[in-house]
């Protein structure tokens, strides 16, 4: 979530998409001669009203890129000098988008901050251009519009459309960004999307004529801003300097608040519109565009970009279509997890059984569905009726019956290894030939879980994040005798659950766990060593983590965090050490398992925002205290001992084959664990900040604590060779 | 479902009858050559079956259709049907204690008569010992009525059934607020008066802001006039067109009325009022003046107005429905067959009102008959814009293959055989009574016109369809 958060605060780049499809065809509506020469743009005449299609060829999204700017003023041009032409509309023949904003791969060959100001100041022309124009143009939007697409949208002279789609043009509207709605179509005798675009341009067209006529005014004429967001009252109080300056100030504390300062570009769109009020629009382009070309520089925005390409790559089904699509989901369980897993299956349309052993563990899973669909329905995405449909998928059952026709069995039971083998071998004996049978669970191995099985091929993990509905991820974990297709089929239902999927090979804690385990055992040794819950969360969330780290425990559970420190720690030994397991035993003696229970390092109440701490923990803690090593124990080192252990083990993962490629290990570190988006992940994290710097952090803390920092092979060939990315 | 237009043609002023004589474009060149085609040969002689009981209509009527708070306004749902079954037993003279069953479809239902057959049933004299129930099925509500008697008929239960329909829309329940009426509801229950005034103290003002029907389809939030302006410009149909055709309907409608065609309209003596005795809601206007109406749901640029759609209506309808054999003992002609029919359904968010392009096909095929064979068309007119995209998509090969899983289009009704009598756009449509009326047009106007076949057919809200084959009675 925070992560995503970030990604919309830089709203220009991200906003845009790289899919690249090379088997479309451009359709051409045209009846102009000069769909020859244009390959983004072609554009006709009805009447007095020009028509300017634009439709990027090879790519299912139009972006801004040099050669459409270049287009675009071309035909703008010719229609501004015709004199046959009164006024004109703007309109994307793709379907569901116009304009997706700037083009990611335009920005990332530029390699320095003057190139990217060049294109900016270029883009700002255009949109200059367009504001002053004096025959109206309306702009017919019918899908994302995003960025410097919206960019093209709202200049002043503008009049827009936009085919609605929920209530996101509806806000759109009620914002004063659109003047008017097109609803979308249904069938005719052509395919809705096709007459639904024909429909907008018709439309539009009659607006524009009006337009030029003057049978209609468009309702806005005053300057961008007020018009766009305010209201007359504001607009006057915004016209005095005082209350601006009060304004300002608020807005970039709200938005310090929000990124820690670790998100330049937010502060920076502050200071152009505040440049652009104060000192007029010339100094406030000028401004824009050196200030967009600087932050087009910055790590954070490499770092970004390239989680934003990770998860279109990891939006992806590697390994094909399955043989037979998972129609009938069968899901054990019906706690947290089960629950959360029902819910984004029934809510895409699947099929789902939800099986638990007693009528209120099943009852209280169906309620935490129907809570889940009915909280969209008060945001208003969803009718009533809609969560009506999407909760009747959802079967509610204590016995097997059904499971004969189940596709794939997804069991999200105790993490306990005798409950998984017996529901697993409960399942075989109703389950059909082809149906995959998906454990969830953090760190006990697939491997382990599947002895029991009659049919290991068909054995597959599916790791989901709590709370399932809100985390992106699914780590899904491969063991040797995993067949392609089960895997498919996995990948192939968690993209239809709307995840973020990454494939891991089996081992103990797989990926996510593993990189977690190691940070967790020196999060104990900090609180150890005197470093307060409080403190500790501060100094992790100003890193860029969005949970504080003693915070993440209490979530995690004390319980769980200790069962996985332990398994973990057998198999990994030394590595894994660091602070003393006494702690989460301690705690969970005393029953502070965390939130589930109430209480851990902070004291949990409904309806209390603030937490406060739990002030039975200082006794443990005090029991528990080691001396500090004072050279290693700097704000600094300490936020940076426990991201050098997180990110050593990423490196070892792959080192080992655990993780395949670096951006699932992005993917999985960021949308999984809350790895700082700004950093983009372990692996961009070491290209952009160099691996020696790493290496240097971990041989100093090695030296005080031993070989729990000792750099993994891999990091240190990075190290010596600073040509070695991961990332080329 | 219910398009509940504020604005009614009462809007238009009434120009010259005669001047502008109705001018519509015929949609296809090649209606005409298959008319001529068509009342030579039939795909088959008739649609009895063996060893099924032949259903027919004896007669039916209908009070006048009238625009909503005119003559009816101070009438319950039942003084309106209990007109229509009077009026029925006066046409008929039916003995009373004949008729098995009586069957009435309504959709806003009063309250206070939600069996509304039964109550109107005891106010017209039936015998308190004929079974009467009441179904609704929006505008298909009164098909549905009679598809039951025919049901019921044919299984051997029944020999003679009243079926029909009533719709007074004058007059809605409005209820008060789901808050308000859980207060009232305690307060009943409530014993002691310190209890009561607990109760009392949780009044909010706003529990008294009022709760209308619902004027909007309930599964997708969408009125049902722009559903029907968004599925005309699905099929891409102008205003023009649709003014043009709900021009054509009301100058039909008033050519009818004016030569008496219109034999099913009793008249209805309305208590304190004087008699009603025709159709109000009649008013051919001219292209000119419905083109100055401004769009009524979608603003500012839809093409669906208070012009070119069915307005609130006003009214009941009755028709009685006997096995053959039973009407020739009873020494009755009867008037029509019916024959085989058909209820379909689709996506009610983009599809809500194609249900006679769906049900048309469907019911030829089961009854083994093409378009050709058709003599008279008799289509429920919720909206010109709504006719026309039935129209265009029963004529589009893409639609038939896309949607409908059909290997071709079924075809055009040609046009001078299609409401040639008006409808539902003019003469009204009152929802629960529509369909006995367009069995009886199709019944009329087989014996007036000549012909063997009918068929009716009509979209309904939920998404809903039907259609009916009415067979000519032999003369």
């Amino acid at each position: 979530m925070v992560a995503s958060r970030a990604i919309g605060s830089l709203s220009r780049f991200t906003a845009s998409r790289t899919l690249r499809c090379s088997g479309y065809i451009c359709r051409s509506f045209t009846r102009s001669s000069a769909l020859l020469t244009r390959t983004h743009i072609n554009y006709g005449v009805r009447g007095d009203v020009a028509v300017i299609r634009i439709n990027s060829p090879n790519s299912k999204v139009n972006t801004l890129s040099q050669e459409l700017h270049s287009e675009f003023m071309e035909v703008m041009n010719e229609v501004w000098s015709s004199s046959q032409i009164r006024s004109a509309v703007l309109i994307s023949t793709k379907p569901g988008c116009f304009i997706a904003g700037a083009d990611l791969n335009m920005l990332n060959s530029c390699t320095t901050s003057q190139e990217v100001t060049q294109i900016s100041q270029e883009a700002q022309k255009m949109f200059e251009k367009l504001e002053k124009s004096t025959k109206p143009v309306v702009a017919a939007i019918n899908g994302s519009c995003l960025g410097g697409g919206l960019e093209v949208g709202i200049p002043a002279a503008f009049d827009m459309m936009l085919t609605g789609r929920g209530i996101r043009a509806d806000r759109a509207k009620k914002m004063g960004l659109v003047d008017q709605l097109v609803e979308p179509l249904g069938p005719g005798v052509k395919p809705p999307e096709e007459r639904t675009i024909e429909y907008l341009e018709e439309v539009a067209i009659t607006f524009a004529k009006g337009l030029a006529d003057k049978k209609i005014t468009p309702k806005r004429d005053k300057g961008l801003v007020e018009t766009f967001y305010l209201t007359e009252l504001t607009s006057y109080a915004l016209s005095i300097p005082f209350v601006r300056q009060q304004i300002y100030k608020k807005v970039e504390e709200k938005v310090r608040k929000q990124t820690k300062g670790l998100y330049p570009a937010p502060l920076k769109i502050i200071d152009v519109v505040k440049t652009g009020i104060e000192q007029g629009s010339n100094a406030g382009y000028l401004s824009e565009s050196q200030t967009f070309g600087e932050l087009a520089m910055t790590k954070e925005s490499k770092a970004l970009m390239g989680l934003y390409r990770g998860q279109t790559q990891c939006k992806k089904n590697k390994f094909g279509a399955p043989q037979k699509e998972v129609k009938q989901l069968a899901v054990l369980g019906a706690g947290l997890m089960g629950a959360g897993i029902a819910q984004v299956s029934v809510d895409k349309g699947l099929q789902t059984i939800l099986k638990d052993t007693t009528l209120p563990a099943l009852g209280r899973g169906q309620q935490q569905v129907f809570k889940g669909l009915n909280d969209k329905v008060k945001k208003k995405t969803l009718t009533s009726f809609e969560r009506d449909a999407m909760f009747s998928n959802l079967i509610g059952q204590l016995d097997y019956r059904g499971f004969e026709k189940a596709d794939m069995v997804i069991e999200a039971v105790f993490e306990d290894l005798n409950l998984k083998h017996r529901v697993l071998k409960e399942a075989e004996a109703v389950i059909p030939d082809h149906c995959v049978f998906a454990s969830n669970t953090s760190a006990l191995p697939i491997g382990e879980i599947a002895t029991v099985s009659k049919r290991p091929e068909k054995v597959i993990g599916m790791h989901y994040f709590s709370p399932v509905d809100k985390m992106q991820l699914l780590e899904i974990i491969t063991t040797e005798k995993t067949s392609k297709d089960t895997t498919a089929s996995a990948v192939d239902v968690g993209l239809r659950q709307g995840k973020v999927i990454i494939v891991v090979k089996d081992g103990p804690g797989f990926y996510t766990t593993r990189c977690l385990t190691p940070m967790m055992s020196e999060v104990i040794r900090i609180l150890q060593e005197g470093v307060g819950p409080k403190k500790l969360d501060s100094l992790t969330t100003s890193f860029g983590f969005p949970v504080g780290a003693a915070t993440l425990v209490d979530e995690v559970g004390v319980d769980v965090a200790k069962h996985v420190a332990e398994n973990l720690g057998k198999e990994f030994g030394e590595r894994f050490a660091g602070g003393s397991l006494e702690m989460l035993q301690q705690m969970i003696s005393k029953g502070f398992l965390g939130r589930k229970s109430g209480k851990g390092f902070y004291i949990y109440q409904e309806g209390v925002k603030n937490k406060n701490l739990n002030s039975d923990m200082d006794s443990i803690l005090a029991s528990l205290k080691m001396p500090s090593q004072p050279d290693v124990s700097s704000d600094e080192d300490i936020q940076y001992r426990l991201v050098t252990r997180f990110v050593n083990e990423a490196i070892l993962c792959l080192q080992e084959g655990v993780l395949a490629t670096p951006t699932e290990g992005d993917i999985g570190a960021v949308f999984g664990l809350g790895f700082p988006p700004c950093l983009g992940g372990p692996f961009h994290f070491v290209d952009l900040y160099g691996a020696q710097k790493i290496v240097d952090r971990l041989r100093k803390y090695e030296a005080a604590y031993g070989k729990q920092f000792t750099p993994c092979q891999l990091l240190v060939d990075h190290a010596n060779n600073p040509n070695k990315k991961f990332y080329q | 479902m219910i398009s509940l237009l504020t604005y009614t043609l009462k809007n238009l002023p009434n120009t010259s009858k005669w001047a502008l004589r109705f001018c519509m474009r015929p949609l296809s060149s090649s209606s005409q050559l298959q008319a001529a085609a068509a009342s030579q040969t039939k795909s088959k002689k008739t649609l009895a079956k063996p060893n099924i009981r032949n259903i027919v209509v004896v007669d039916g009527v209908r009070t006048p259709f009238l625009l909503s708070g005119t003559s009816y306004k101070d009438l319950m749902p039942h003084d309106l049907a209990r007109a229509a079954l009077s009026g029925l037993l006066h046409r008929t003279s039916v003995p009373k204690d004949v008729v098995d069953y009586i069957i009435f479809g309504t959709v806003i239902q009063e309250v206070k008569t939600s069996n509304v057959a039964r109550e109107a049933a005891l106010g017209a004299g039936f015998s308190d010992k004929t079974p009467a129930h009441t179904v609704t099925m929006a505008c298909i509500s009164s098909n549905q009525a009679m598809t039951t008697a025919v049901g019921l008929i044919a299984s051997g239960q029944c020999d003679v059934v009243v079926a029909g329909g009533v719709e007074l829309m004058s007059d809605i329940p409005i209820r008060h607020s789901r808050k308000m009426r859980k207060m009232m509801l305690d307060l009943n229950k409530a014993k002691t008066l310190a209890q009561r005034l607990s109760i009392i103290s949780k009044f909010r003002l706003n529990f008294l802001s009022p709760e209308l029907p619902a004027v909007s389809e309930f599964s997708t939030s969408e009125t049902m006039g722009h559903s029907a302006d968004r599925l005309a410009a699905a099929f891409a149909i102008s205003r023009e067109e649709q003014d043009e055709y709900a021009l054509r309907s009301h100058s039909l409608a008033k050519k009818a009325q004016d030569e008496g065609l219109l034999s099913d309209v009793v008249p209805f003596k309305v208590p304190g009022r004087d008699t009603v005795t025709q159709d109000n809601g009649i008013r051919p206007s001219s292209l000119d003046q419905m083109a100055k109406l401004k769009p009524a749901f979608i603003k500012p640029y839809g093409t669906v107005t208070a012009a070119n759609s069915s307005f609130l209506t006003d009214g009941a309808s009755a028709v009685l429905i006997m096995a053959e054999e039973k009407a020739l003992a009873m020494g009755y002609k009867p008037k029509a067959y019916l024959r085989d029919f058909m209820y379909v359904s689709q996506d009610p968010k983009d599809q809500l009102l194609l249900g006679p392009t769906y049900a048309t096909p469907k019911v030829l095929e089961k009854a083994g008959l093409t378009m050709n064979d058709i003599d008279v068309f008799e289509f429920h007119e919720a909206f010109s814009g709504q006719i026309l995209a039935n129209l265009k998509a029963m004529d589009s090969d893409w639609f038939a293959q896309n949607y409908m899983g059909r290997k071709a289009k079924v075809g055009l009704p040609p046009l001078e055989k299609f409401n040639n009598w008006g409808g539902s756009l003019s003469l009204g449509h009152p929802f629960g009574a529509t369909g006995c009326r367009l069995v009886m047009a199709a019944a009329n106007r087989l014996r007036k016109e000549g012909g063997q076949y009918g068929l009716v057919a009509a979209c309904a809200a939920g998404g809903q369809g039907h259609a009916m084959i009415v067979e000519a009675y032999p003369k």
